[in-house]
């Protein structure tokens, strides 16, 4: 078994974090880059896999050589035994399209001349907090010409038979959760909701054992990252990059600013009278008026 | 599709396997796992708490004993050096009448059939146990898992072949050893232990209280390396059957009082208020310092009577019982004894295994495993003969009010004149000790005569101020299982439950942050004293399931209080 997980790194959106130019514009270079949030579902699933079926995991990123970072955040968190970073010059600026090019041939690559039996999993999260497109993990898969499982909350790998049982959310809601089959190898995107089970105590041994392993390999992460350049994938510079990408970005609107401030009453809430007359104030309130 | 995923691959049909499952990680389960791990058994030890030992609490002292055939360093070198705290090089037992203080020096008790004896904080011990007892179990194909729950146990055709668990499928075993504390879920499933008379238990209230750098040599005069041990009792609980403690760890006190459940519960005492007596009275003023006073942690436990509750046959099937969970805890007078005999009995638990396996009937570890009990004296420390007669003689109630009374009259106040110093000797005695019964005689009356005939005043003061109960459970670590509470009250009358609103360690009468609250309720023209619930607050000690009408059942893998110290 050996399966690839799909990462990204994001600039760090949280509060505290993320700078914004006077005009509204993402400051790139005073926000710290972030592992994408919803990557941790795919690294989720992608664990589960490995404590379960054993196997190797490879973490597989596009992006500047600063990725490492990311990558050594995801090795921490699937236990994964290696990692490839897809980085060149000639890669910047791609749009989805231009990346999925990378990232299916970066797979192909793996799977044909380095995993031994060949690659079984490829999974994903199911959009990045930077471009919100989702559009990478299909149009890779797309590339790769494999089945594909989406808004996965559940799954059970039966490795003998060749074949990957799923819980999904159908259009995305949780309300409404259907079980499909599919061969292997396939594509899977995680959903926010997967919750990975260890119902087995072999399983839970595994994890620890996982653990105790990747703490040593994480300290070295730099040793097992493995960098690929447009000429070790062979890709023509005109196919990746700004030149291989089709999307033309018009124009950007920079986020707009918060509105004014909102009047403020301010309630010692020691002084009975005042704290009366707030909870009458916000009594219908309370009733849904 | 009906069927679940699991159900496809056919996984939940075959309920895993290992030899041997140990149920709880103190130093019980510690000691069976590792030892099985050493015959080679493929062993999985399944521990509740986030952490071994989040969970544990004890006075504070462990013993290894010279007649013992286990001891805990034997077993993990290298664990007094990286678990525990300081060692007892001094051991004094004070007998209190209001500020007057007898003290004697037992320390020659202590040291009887003593290898050597140090103070310990549970978080620090059980959680180093924890990691040795995973590397030795992963290496015979099994290891320790934490935050599972161990819910009760697998049968089969009425015989017993595993455990189920919350969080887990269940899982077969050739070997259960139940060593779940004092709680314990498996002993209870088969029947073996109840939680009916109070009489059987006794509850432990701690403190751990923060000393600054230095400040244990310079007030208990030892060195470095070294430590004390005090006792007390006398009238400083207010007739309450029980007595208190103060054991020197690294740079902490562990300041507790342990007190009989059955006197807790009829006198309406407030175990807190008791533990606070103890802090506030004049002879700890030498320790403690009110400016500087700041308690570490708040805990509380049940502690079996030995005597009473230590089973015979503490097994059933492939079940073994071992430790807290089995009533091993040795408490006789000034000896309280409980985590050594856990060690010996999971020792010898692995030993009994081992042996039925060799004559190819592992079933009859448990059968092997009484025999050793008793074989190697540990039953004898835990019943003691000497106790079972002394006890029909002096316990009846008549019996114990009249020597009660002559300890108190001027004959026996002569007598304890007469007898001095002496009385120092027979306070050494462990055959006395023994002998100890549970009456008020040995911890109430008879140390207040001491004190008031022989005692000298307190000089020092002491002016510290024990934290409020809320500040105290404030300053505990919880995880709720929110919406999914663990206890549940069976009959909310006051009649039934209303002794748990003062015997539970975190609630108190006129207390509304606590697990129990007093509350009246009008219906139809009529008012009803009845008891409301709240499990957040709960230590786990397990109080209420004895003296209130409960469903009580461990809160689920990792939820519940996360004891620091412990």
């Amino acid at each position: 078994m050996h399966t690839v997980v799909l990462t990204k790194g994001v600039p760090d959106f949280r509060e505290g974090q993320v700078a914004f130019d006077e005009d509204g514009h993402l400051e790139r270079g005073a926000t710290p880059t972030v592992m994408n949030p919803n990557d941790k579902h795919a690294l989720r699933a992608a664990l589960q896999t490995k404590v379960r079926n054993g196997g190797h995991v490879s973490l597989m990123s596009m992006g500047p050589p600063g990725f490492k970072e990311v990558l050594r955040e995801g090795m921490e968190s699937v236990y994964a035994d290696d990692a490839y970073l897809v980085s060149d010059r000639a890669f910047a600026a791609a749009d989805t399209w231009a990346t999925s090019i990378a990232l299916t041939t970066a797979i192909e690559r793996l799977d044909e001349h380095v995993a031994e039996d060949g690659v079984d999993m490829v999974f994903a999260g199911f959009k990045t907090a930077d471009g919100e497109t989702g559009h990478t993990g299909p149009q890779t898969c797309w590339g790769l010409d494999w089945p594909i499982l989406t808004h996965v909350v559940s799954l059970d790998i039966d490795e003998e038979a060749g074949r990957v049982r799923a819980k999904r959310l159908v259009e995305g809601d949780i309300e409404e959760i259907e079980t499909v089959e599919a061969p292997l190898p396939c594509f899977v995107v995680a959903d926010p909701e997967f919750e990975p089970t260890y119902r087995k105590a072999a399983h839970r041994l595994t994890h620890k054992d996982l653990r105790e392993e990747t703490r040593e390999r994480a300290e070295n992460h730099e040793e097992h990252v493995t960098v690929w350049d447009h000429e070790e994938l062979n890709l023509d510079p005109d196919y990746v990059g700004l030149d291989g990408s089709p999307t033309i970005v018009s124009s950007v609107d920079p986020i707009p600013r918060a509105p004014a401030e909102r009047d403020a009453t301010m309630v010692d809430p020691e002084d009975g009278e005042a704290m009366r007359e707030l909870v009458e104030e916000m009594a219908p309130l309370a009733g849904g008026e | 599709m009906s069927e679940t995923i699991d159900d496809a691959t056919g996984a939940s049909d075959e309920y895993e396997q290992y030899e041997a499952v140990v149920v709880g990680c103190g130093p019980g389960g510690a000691a069976a796992a590792a030892a099985l791990a050493d015959e080679g058994v493929e062993t999985l030890v399944l521990e509740r708490g986030v952490d071994a030992g989040s969970k544990n609490v004890s006075g504070g002292l462990i013993y290894a004993e010279e007649s013992a055939p286990y001891t805990i360093d034997g077993l993990f070198p290298g664990f007094r050096e990286a678990a525990t705290e300081r060692p007892v090089t001094e051991y004094q037992l004070h007998n209190v009448a209001g500020s007057q203080v007898k003290s004697f020096d037992i320390t020659d008790l202590h040291e009887h059939d003593t290898e050597w004896s140090d103070a310990v904080l549970r978080r620090k011990m059980d959680s180093w146990l924890a990691e040795r007892v995973h590397e030795r179990t992963r290496e015979t194909g099994g290891g320790l898992l934490t935050e599972v729950k161990v819910t009760g146990l697998l049968r089969e055709e009425g015989e017993i072949v595993g455990v189920t668990c919350e969080e887990l499928d269940p899982i077969r075993a050739e070997l259960v050893v139940a060593a779940d504390g004092v709680n314990s879920e498996l002993a209870r499933d088969a029947g073996l232990m109840d939680w009916e008379e109070p009489e059987e238990w006794f509850q432990g209230v701690k403190a751990v209280v923060d000393l600054p750098d230095g400040a244990i040599q310079e007030r208990f005069g030892v060195g470095d390396g070294e430590g004390a041990a005090h006792l007390f009792s006398g009238d400083l609980f207010d007739g309450v059957r029980g007595g208190g403690f103060v054991y020197t760890n690294e740079d902490s006190l562990s300041i507790g009082s342990v007190f009989h459940l059955d006197s807790v519960a009829t006198e309406l005492a407030e175990p807190h208020e008791l533990l606070d007596a103890l802090l506030t009275h004049p002879f700890l003023g030498q320790w403690l310092d009110d400016a500087e006073y700041a308690e570490r942690e708040y805990s509380a436990k049940l502690v079996p009577d030995s005597k009473k509750a230590a089973l015979r046959s503490p097994h059933q099937g492939r079940l073994v019982v071992v430790g807290d969970a089995a009533g091993q805890m040795q408490a006789q007078g000034p000896i309280i004894k409980g985590m050594n005999h856990a060690v010996t009995a999971g020792g010898l638990a692995a030993e009994a295994y081992a042996q039925a396996k060799a004559r190819g009937d592992t079933s009859r570890a448990g059968e092997f495993y009484e025999r050793k009990l008793r074989d190697e004296g540990v039953m004898e420390k835990l019943r003691p003969r000497r106790y079972e007669v002394a006890s029909a003689l002096g316990e009846p109630e008549p019996v114990a009010n009249l020597a009660d009374a002559v300890v108190d009259s001027a004959v026996g106040r002569f007598g304890v004149r007469l007898l001095g110093d002496r009385l120092e000797r027979l306070y050494s005695s462990p055959a006395l000790s023994m002998m100890v019964p549970d009456t008020r005689t040995p911890y109430v009356t008879l140390p207040t005569v001491i004190a008031e005939e022989l005692g000298a005043p307190v000089d020092e003061t002491n002016d510290v101020e024990p934290p409020e109960l809320a500040d105290r459970i404030g300053d505990l670590t919880y995880d709720t299982d929110v919406g999914n509470p663990h206890i549940e009250l069976l009959d909310d009358s006051a009649a039934a439950s209303g002794t748990a609103v003062t015997a539970c360690p975190v609630s108190a009468e006129g207390f509304g942050g606590g697990c129990y609250r007093r509350e009246t309720v009008a219906s139809n023209g009529e008012r009803e004293e009845v008891v409301s619930l709240d499990t957040q607050p709960c230590i786990e000690c397990g109080t209420c399931a004895v003296v209130a009408e409960t469903d009580w059942e461990h809160p689920r893998g990792g939820k519940g209080v996360e004891f620091e110290e412990g």
